[in-house]
């Protein structure tokens, strides 16, 4: 009976949460008026889930605390050997999806679930940077995203420069950007820092919105040149890389090479971080993630030891953009929008800021999930045909971060090896660690 | 002239709901020094839930009279408002209390997407337009070219909002609710040491500040006449820019930031372009933030070792 009491309430709460927006859908009429279309079944099983819920929750047993574990000896070997096979499948996946789907098949795998995440891993471990290392939470990681696009989208519409020279350039004035976006706010506390970034973010959203003359506004622009191998277009005709390697011409070998090249980009992102975090500068962000006031008073220039890691992230995001807008044919500025850049948060925050498998993990289950969740046509014969299991993406990621917020801080991969350590390098758990002011 | 007149009436209804909402997010930084990112999405969520009762009073229950009927969806939403951010503090905000820095941040930001997302799904992508309420208009001069009116639900929108925020002066300042209030935002160790209970007395802020923020969203609603789930994310911003200005953690500070940003708003959209009027706003965000970190009229921040 005492157990009854805490669900009843649970069961009364959850009614009083599901009874507009959840109870009642509004919709539109023939006369084009809204009605109310009522749903009162939701609200009951919203209610008996709140109900059974707190009621096996009262039945579990009370949980002791945990003993607090000795330090987590694994062997660093095992994760090395763990990336390694990764890294194999990642490599050999064009040829396996080749070789299993066929070549019309392997287009959706190649592109959906190969270039699509490699993107997101990318821009991932770019803002991983800044907010993994350096302990800065940037809100506005999209806007260098969209520099960097737009940089090529740009300059090759406009001038017509190649996307071998575009590249660099993008990624050189998207850390401009982050430089000169950097340096005012920089000296501000982590949460102001936050809104400041996202206000950036935005902003630079509206110009490329209203700036019709230049970036044609919400329409975007359309056309971009493709990539070419090192001169060779992917094209049908004589000149074009099928011919030139005697291969039949198959518009697959335009994804596979772009599969190749995000893959490179991530990778390339991937090893500058993991060297910079062996040298003075790398060991200056995860010191100013610990212990702000600390460095300070070591004489660490704050400031600059923060410009860096922004100016390095919006780099990499400026890379990421360029072959966004190579990869499209087309940017417009609804692309950079802030679910973006939150999606990009996200990842970091599940993966486990500052780890770079897991936030690689972490970007293959949300990206990768999302788009898995586009074939769950099924669940419409089980839900009715207006169920759109593809709306829950974003529902579902905001209450993953939450929940990681609340019950693993540290994200997926806990624990970290010290990047500097003395004599045999240990794995650190996530309770040995206490995070300063960020 | 006329239009400065307009624009003024426009600016200062604008500036009431943005008001509003700042109150949620100054009361909830200077108790627990956190960036309430869901709060913008949480006033949202109250325009839907005013929305779903009026329809559900003119088409369940036959009840048309303006007055009655904005009074009922008035006490009702803000009374689920307030239920839904208890939950909110619950769940996702509660344990992180001695979390670092940046996690009830970003808790705060998984719930706002959790929210405008679980509206959309709940209620559609489309805008959503209310059924007209105080649709009279009062002409005030009638100039050359220029028409100065002042409608009826300008005035409803001034009054309520003074009204409530009498009332709430008072609960913050008369009450014993209100003296715990200050007492954990001067010092929440000491107070729980003196007996205050400072779980409850952040609860109650809030559940305060949905409130507000549930009044700000009806107001919305009769004002716009429309809203759509993703409505939640640009006037959090502008109100949590009003909370700045004003210096947050400062009550009255939120009011005058709030007024400031609607005129500041109204004022751009007239006399320069009302394409960039949100430019304007995220501008004198990040502006006041670094030359001005403790607004108008707030409090320094000075951090202790």
């Amino acid at each position: 009976m005492n157990a009854l009491w805490p669900a009843l309430r649970a069961a009364l709460i959850a009614a009083g949460l599901a009874f507009p927006v959840v109870a009642l859908r509004t919709d539109l009429n023939m006369d084009n008026q809204l009605v109310l279309e009522p749903r009162w079944s939701w609200m009951l099983a919203a209610m008996a889930l709140a109900f059974f819920g707190k009621l096996a929750l009262g039945a579990l047993p009370a949980r002791k605390p945990k003993a607090a574990p000795a330090q987590t000896a694994e062997p660093p070997a095992r994760t090395k050997w763990i990336a390694r096979a990764g890294l194999a499948l990642i490599a050999l996946w064009p040829f396996l999806a080749l070789f299993f789907a066929g070549p019309s098949g392997a287009l959706k795998w190649i592109d959906n679930y190969g270039v699509q995440i490699l993107i997101y891993v990318m821009l991932a471990w770019g803002l991983n940077i800044v907010v993994g290392l350096a302990g800065l939470l940037d809100l506005g990681y999209v806007a260098f995203y969209a520099v960097g696009a737009y940089a090529y989208a740009l300059l090759s519409t406009q001038y017509g420069v190649s996307f071998w020279i575009c590249l660099p350039l993008a990624g050189i004035l998207a850390a401009f950007w982050g430089v000169l976006l950097g340096f005012p706010v920089l000296r501000l506390r982590g949460d102001y820092l936050a809104i400041v970034t996202l206000a950036f973010g935005e902003i630079i959203r509206i110009v490329l919105t209203n700036f019709s003359s230049l970036t044609n506004g919400d329409a975007g622009i359309a056309s971009i040149p493709r990539a070419t191998f090192f001169g060779l277009p992917f094209t049908a005709g004589p000149n074009g890389f099928a011919a030139f390697f005697g291969l039949k011409f198959s518009p697959i070998h335009r994804i596979v090479f772009l599969y190749y090249l995000i893959l490179a980009l991530a990778l390339l992102t991937n090893f500058v971080t993991l060297r910079l975090r062996r040298l003075p500068i790398g060991r200056a962000w995860e010191a100013l993630r610990e212990d702000e006031i600390a460095c300070r008073a070591l004489g660490l220039d704050t400031t600059k030891v923060k410009l860096t890691a922004f100016a390095l992230g919006a780099m990499f995001g400026g890379f990421a953009g360029a072959f966004f807008a190579v990869r499209q044919g087309f940017v417009s500025p609804s692309s950079f929008n802030f679910m973006e850049s939150a999606t990009i948060l996200a990842i970091v925050v599940l993966g486990g800021r500052g780890s770079q498998i897991g936030v690689a993990l972490a970007a293959v289950a949300i990206i990768g999930g999302s788009e898995i969740l586009r074939e769950f046509d099924f669940l419409k014969t089980i839900f009715g045909p207006d169920f759109d299991p593809t709306q829950y993406r974003m529902l579902l990621v905001g209450l993953a971060m939450v929940a990681m917020m609340n019950w693993r801080p540290r994200g997926l991969v806990e624990t970290r090896a010290p990047t500097v350590s003395f004599g045999q390098a240990r794995q650190i758990g996530a309770d040995m660690v206490k995070e300063g002011h960020g | 002239m006329e239009l400065f007149l307009q624009q003024l009436i426009n600016g200062v209804t604008l500036g009431s709901i943005y008001g509003l909402i700042a109150i949620g997010y100054t009361m909830v930084f200077g108790i627990i020094g956190m960036v309430n990112f869901a709060h913008g999405d949480v006033f949202m969520l109250s325009a839907f839930i005013a929305l779903i009762l009026l329809l559900a009073l003119q088409q369940m229950l036959g009840v048309f009279a303006p007055v009655l009927s904005f009074l009922i969806i008035l006490v009702g939403a803000m009374a689920l408002t307030g239920l839904w951010n208890y939950m909110i503090e619950r769940l996702a905000y509660r344990r992180l209390r001695g979390s670092f820095r940046l996690a009830p941040l970003i808790s705060a930001i998984g719930m706002s997407i959790f929210l405008s997302n679980f509206v959309y799904v709940m209620q559609g992508p489309r805008n959503k337009a209310a059924p007209p309420m105080f649709d009279k208009v009062i002409k005030l001069t009638s100039g050359s070219s220029y028409d100065v009116t002042l409608s009826y639900k300008q005035i409803l929108i001034v009054v309520v909002t003074a009204s409530l925020l009498a009332v709430f002066w008072f609960i913050v300042q008369k009450t014993p609710l209100g003296r715990a209030q200050r007492a954990c935002e001067q010092d929440a160790k000491m107070a729980a040491l003196l007996g205050v209970d400072v779980d409850r007395t952040i609860s109650a802020t809030f559940v305060i500040g949905a409130a507000l923020a549930a009044v700000a969203g009806v107001l919305y609603l009769t004002y716009y006449g429309v809203v759509n789930s993703q409505d939640g994310f640009v006037p959090g911003v502008k109100a949590f820019t009003a909370a700045v200005l004003g210096g947050i953690g400062s009550i009255p500070g939120a009011v005058l930031g709030g007024l400031l940003i609607g005129l500041i708003e109204t004022f751009w959209s007239a006399y320069f372009s009302a394409d960039y009027k949100d430019v304007a706003a995220f501008s004198i965000l990040a502006i006041t933030l670094i030359f001005m970190p403790s607004g108008l009229l707030g409090r320094p921040d000075v951090e202790k070792v």
